[in-house]
């Protein structure tokens, strides 16, 4: 015994790896972060992981044929181009209608009971608002009798199984949240900035254009690329109120088909994994684009 | 010069108005179609139907099953809003009140299953379920739905505990209370009314949440969105007014859970601290 403590060097001069956890600031109720950890890490990352590396592994043919496969056939690889025709319109039509609501919404005494008439679409959820665009859209619709009634149109106008079906069920679905967002950075400026700066006479244009839009440029960037992913993950709507087969076949469908019809997981993983990396593409665009943008403003403030 | 910027603000401000009225005229319409629909006899080619009734939705609830399947959902709803709150509260707790090494890393693992969407996601977790036989199974679809709203709670949580004044801790350890107590009887209070805030919204999205469950739902563990999603997809075979009377029982269970909600929790204080616009 009196060997093996000699051995070692004194606990003074070499800490107890529970001293040196502690100095990193790893101590009793630092745990408590660990089963959340855990879970995420057995239930998100190793599945993701997995599945990267199952897309690798297909059912026949070389690591690379899953890919190779995808990209030469223009039945798959067309669902890339279909999916960002239907994702990127509606999420710019969102931004673009939710910052005026927001601007206009911000200061108002019944702002929080508009603003859950506006977000009722988050809670109904895609399915419904598909089953409900098919009833109202429908060729005996009410929207469709309204324009008939009012001479806008001679007959019903084709808006469900197609691509306007799903168009107007994203933009239903997806502007509540862009809003709710754009409504929280709106509403998180210091009121005080846009009113120093109207008191050195900048009109609401001014204010707009050098006071919040630079502020807002940051979260406006987020907000896109999560309605952005969002909607390009469309399922359900693509295949309720659009046409599945042809002109909506959006990329979802394709691996849902062959994860749970055609029973090929390495496929679908590979489907997966190329979905991922399309929607990281736009993120990171988006991000840097962004990057760009901000620099300018903050520079020639301060210059 | 003043004039023509009033009449141009005036325009604007008209413009937005008219916006917001026409999303909003249109998503009433488009609940309103639904009620309607489901209480008519039969609607064909009219403004409005000749007659109402509610007999589809006797005729849903046999058709469907939706006793079993509100009780499914009920499960599994209950279970993902107490099991993401005892496994989301704990580390929001750490990451607000404690600096660790490591501690971006760990945030940067608790907001992926946020920006990625379920579908991407849910594939491959589908895939590792089935392998693991759990995918089919309530367990499964539990575990499923977890993946988010964990994370989300987490989210939620953080900021509110990091405004409860750490002193009000210290102080209960002063007078001898050991972890455990400091817990039942300072943190639960204190925190009760954002646990109750974090707990409605996983509820809100549980309910609501079709592509997780989709993906590993079997017959006997479908909840009531999933289910809606069948009904619409076999549609044809079934008459319109049943599905749409299950579409608004799926609509009345979330809004219900809504409005609770939004009396507990400003929906815009979620993503940052408001200023007061005095």
């Amino acid at each position: 015994m009196t060997i093996h403590v000699a051995d070692h060097p004194p606990a003074a001069a070499r800490p107890t790896l529970r001293r040196r956890m502690a100095a990193a600031g790893w101590d009793r109720t630092t745990l408590l972060v660990v089963p959340a950890a855990l879970f995420v890490l057995l239930l998100f990352i190793y599945p993701f992981i997995y599945g990267l590396i199952l897309s690798f592994e297909p059912m026949k043919g070389g690591a690379f044929s899953n890919y190779t496969a995808f990209f030469s056939d223009p039945y798959l690889y067309d669902t890339i181009g279909t999916t960002m025709w239907l994702a990127l319109p509606a999420t710019v039509l969102n931004m673009a209608l939710a910052m005026p609501i927001a601007f206009r919404v911000r200061n108002l005494r019944w702002q929080r009971a508009l603003t859950t008439i506006l977000v009722i679409p988050i809670t109904l959820g895609t399915v419904l608002v598909a089953e409900g665009l098919l009833t109202y859209l429908g060729p005996q619709g009410w929207l469709n009798r309204t324009l008939i009634e009012l001479g806008l149109s001679s007959g019903p106008v084709r808006l469900t199984h197609n691509y306007w079906g799903v168009f107007l069920s994203l933009v239903i679905t997806g502007f509540p949240f862009v809003f709710l967002l754009t409504l929280s950075y709106v509403t998180g400026i210091d009121p005080a900035l846009p009113a120093a700066a109207a008191t050195l006479g900048a009109g609401p244009s001014r204010q707009f254009r050098h006071i919040f839009l630079p502020l807002l440029v940051p979260g406006l960037a987020i907000a896109f690329c999560l309605a952005f992913v969002q909607a390009y993950s469309v399922f359900p709507s693509a295949v309720l109120l659009g046409a599945p087969a042809g002109p909506t076949r959006v990329i979802s469908i394709a691996a849902y088909q062959a994860a749970f019809e055609q029973y090929d997981y390495s496929m679908a993983s590979a489907i997966a994994m190329i979905m991922a990396a399309v929607q990281l593409v736009v993120v990171v665009a988006v991000l840097a684009g962004r990057r760009l943008f901000y620099r300018g403003p903050m520079g020639s403030g301060k210059g | 010069m003043a004039r023509g910027a009033t009449l141009m603000s005036k325009a604007w401000n008209s413009l937005v108005w008219l916006t917001i009225g026409f999303f909003v005229v249109n998503l009433l319409a488009l609940i309103g179609a639904v009620a309607v629909n489901s209480f008519a006899t039969r609607w064909l080619g009219t403004w409005f139907p000749p007659g109402y009734t509610t007999r589809w939705y006797f005729a849903a609830w046999d058709e469907f099953q939706l006793s079993d399947v509100l009780l499914v959902t009920m499960e599994v709803v209950l279970a993902v809003v107490v099991l993401s709150l005892l496994i989301g509260v704990p580390a929001a707790y750490t990451l607000a009140r404690r600096e660790f090494a490591g501690k971006r890393l760990v945030t940067l693992l608790f907001v992926l299953p946020l920006l990625v969407p379920p579908i991407t996601y849910g594939i491959p977790m589908a895939t590792v379920l089935y392998q693991l036989h759990l995918a089919g199974t309530m367990t499964g679809v539990i575990l499923a739905n977890l993946v988010p709203t964990v994370p989300f709670v987490i989210l939620v949580m953080t900021p509110f505990i990091e405004q409860i004044d750490p002193k009000l801790e210290s102080a209960a350890r002063v007078f001898g209370a050991n972890t455990l107590r400091v817990f039942l009887h300072v943190l639960v209070p204190l925190l009760a009314p954002g646990m109750l805030a974090a707990g409605l919204l996983v509820l809100v999205r549980t309910v609501a949440m079709f592509e997780l469950t989709f993906l590993t739902a079997g017959p006997s563990s479908q909840t009531l969105v999933v289910a809606l999603y069948y009904s619409v997809f076999a549609a044809g075979v079934r008459a319109g007014q049943s599905v749409d009377a299950m579409a608004m029982i799926y609509m009345a269970t979330t809004l219900v859970w809504l409005f609770i909600a939004l009396r507990f929790v400003d929906p815009t204080q979620l993503v940052t601290r408001v200023k007061k616009t005095s």
